[in-house]
């Protein structure tokens, strides 16, 4: 909602462009089958879109508005997702405008009791959390799309109906120009929390839905305070309920505040009442100027997801897969990871490069990640929102004795950024081998990153295929280069990357990259000696690690994940 | 003195606010003053009780808490 006056897409700092309707092909009759149709143009549609481009795969993706969306939304956008942005090639603009931040303060009735440090080190390449206001992410994501002559973005194309096929899927669309029907192999559901395909194949969400309304509003101001999450519990300015204040770009600041049980959200909605209690917060924070409205919303948490994400071959990707508590920000950051993930996977299926039944391994991993969040999302929303009078008791104890005591100052923890590990999934190799290591990543978890001699980043050396991570002295044994040989048979896009603390004047294949960890720092971050290997998935999860060379045993691994039972 | 690690204590949080609830608003205060005789008489230390009562008594009301900035 905007004040009075204003259009829903009057901003004070968003230039909001008219995107027409394109005449589609098929009202021509030409009448193709698309590999994937998208529907929706909104961050986790439009990474799908590019994670398909980078393998070479046409999509065309359907967007009902004719516009981005219309207020900030998620503005939270953390470091994995900023490797996903990195290798879909979008990365810039969002490094150029976000606000990067790792700290934050937790008050209790204007005492500071907690302060938030997010994990990083030196070779990290992003910092743990950026905040940039979604419509820019929608932007920018458009761009890098229209750059790309694989995606075909048609706006105010709506699809009203929905033929789930075993071998394909027909959308009715209805656009200014005409009706038509699409036919496609694959089908991506990205049209967000109310999903109305969705609700067209039958299907429903189920979960919990949580006490508790937190009004979201944006305002601009010229308020001079660094880029961190500030959480106020019971503060003079909303006695009764929980504030949060986020720094967005363009002097943007989002303030949540939780309305008082029983307090009518029809009447809080009201802009006099916004305007009320937003001058109340920033007056309690020390902000004496002027500042402006921009948009408000208003929240309820929810922990809702569908049984199965996949549906014949329709795939649900983001809030239409699942719908989180904003207080863990990962509502846009697991959509986008969702994207990643069925994105590779489908054009490894597309491409024959893989079996079809790699497919069946995107639900399991993506809805394990959601009730991970769950897990986490459950007890950081029973903090800010306590549902009980027990719970609002037990927190009003914790955090009185926070003020003077440290024991339970990482209760008021927002638990965000909880890393996701595909630990149990079948693609990830569950044998001995990987539990051989002292550091390193797990199989299952995400790679590590690390800062080399060059100032380049080790994950920026992978490419879009499996990666084998191979650890080295000197030169690679011919047992070693024949098993690169044979991975790289078996996955054309294979990389394989060898670490070694020698220099090498030159790779030996082409598909070789070297690594010069000179200080074998690399090396030590991974746990790893002469002739480890760990073999990354696409999205850069690791399948399985071998602290001694082991010819077999890496080769199954990847004939496992593409679905192959030779070697 | 021995502390409880993060997450046993995360565990008490979430009984404490459901044992709040099960005794109701009538039954609380009688609920919690009994847990701190049963916790007490488990310590088996008076100097800590004490010292653990005087915690609990501190910035009981928003009048009386402590503004110090860290």
């Amino acid at each position: 909602m905007r004040p009075a006056g204003r259009g829903p897409l009057d901003s004070l700092y968003f230039h909001y462009p008219t995107f027409a309707a394109p005449r589609a092909p098929e009202l021509d009759g030409l009448n193709q089958r698309h590999p994937v149709v998208i529907v929706g143009a909104g961050p986790i549609g439009l990474t799908a879109a590019l994670t398909l481009a980078q393998y070479g795969v046409r999509s065309v993706v359907l967007e009902r508005k004719d516009t981005f969306n219309d207020g900030s939304r998620a503005i939270c956008i953390a470091r994995p997702s900023m490797q996903i942005l990195q290798r879909i090639g979008a990365v810039e603009p969002f490094l150029a405008k976000a606000l990067g931040w790792r700290y934050g303060r937790s008050y209790f009735r204007g005492a500071q009791i907690y302060r938030l440090e997010m994990l990083h080190s030196e070779h990290e390449k992003y910092l743990p959390m950026y905040n940039l206001q979604q419509q820019y992410i929608e932007q920018y994501l458009y761009d890098a799309a229209a750059q790309s002559p694989l995606i075909d973005v048609r706006w105010q194309s709506d699809v009203v109906g929905i033929e789930a096929g075993s071998d394909s899927v027909a959308l009715q669309v209805a656009s200014p120009p005409g009706a038509y029907t699409l036919e496609a192999d694959y089908v991506l559901a990205a049209d967000g929390a109310r999903s109305p395909l969705r609700s067209k194949l039958g299907l429903r969400l189920s979960g919990d839905n949580y006490e508790g309304n937190y009004v979201i509003a944006d305002i601009r101001m010229d308020h001079d305070f660094p880029t961190e999450r500030r959480a106020f519990f019971e503060p003079a300015s909303n006695s009764d309920g929980t504030v949060l204040i986020h720094k967005q770009p363009d002097n943007i600041w989002r303030i949540d505040y939780q309305l008082r049980d029983g307090e009518n959200a029809d009447d809080a909605i009201k802009e006099a009442e916004i305007r009320r209690r937003v001058q109340a917060i920033v007056a309690d924070i020390g902000h004496r100027g002027s500042w402006e409205l921009e948009w408000w919303s208003i929240y309820t948490a929810n922990t809702l997801l569908l049984d199965d994400y996949a549906h014949g071959r329709v795939f649900f990707v983001g809030d239409s897969a699942h719908i989180v508590p904003i207080f863990g920000v990962r509502g846009l950051n697991n959509g986008l990871a969702d994207a990643c993930n069925i994105g590779w996977k489908l054009a490894y299926v597309l491409a024959g490069a893989a079996d079809a039944h790699l497919l069946d391994s995107y639900s399991p991993e993506r809805r394990g990640a959601t009730l991970d969040v769950f897990a986490n999302a459950t007890k950081s929303t029973r903090f800010m929102t306590p549902p009980t009078r027990g719970w609002a008791l037990a927190r009003q104890a914790a955090l009185s004795l926070a003020i003077s005591h440290e024991f339970t100052r990482s209760l008021a923890n927002p638990r965000q950024m909880q890393p996701y590990s595909y630990a149990e999934s079948p693609l990830t190799d569950r044998s001995a081998s990987g539990q051989d290591f002292s550091a390193g990543p797990a199989p299952g978890t995400v790679a590590l990153d690390a800062k080399l001699a060059d100032s380049t980043h080790l994950l920026d050396h992978v490419g879009t295929g499996f990666t084998g991570l191979l650890f080295l002295n000197g030169q690679a044994t011919d047992e070693q280069k024949q098993a690169l040989q044979k991975l790289h048979q078996r996955d054309p896009r294979f990389t394989a990357l060898i670490v070694t603390t020698e220099v090498i004047a030159r790779p030996p294949a082409a598909f070789h990259d070297t690594i010069h960890d000179a200080g074998g720092a690399v090396a030590s971050l991974y746990g790893a000696s002469a002739g480890t290997v760990y073999l990354l998935r696409p999205d850069l999860h690791v399948v399985g690690r071998w602290l001694n060379f082991d010819h077999d045993a890496i080769l199954q691994a990847l004939q496992t994940c593409l679905g192959r039972t030779t070697l | 003195m021995s502390t409880l690690p993060f997450e046993h204590l995360e565990h008490v949080y979430e009984y404490l606010a459901e044992a709040i609830d099960r005794a109701g608003r009538d039954n609380e205060a009688l609920f919690l003053a009994k847990l701190a005789l049963a916790l007490a008489n488990e310590v088996g230390d008076l100097d800590t009780v004490q010292r653990c009562m005087a915690m609990a008594e501190k910035d009981l009301t928003r009048a009386a808490t402590t503004h110090a900035t860290r």
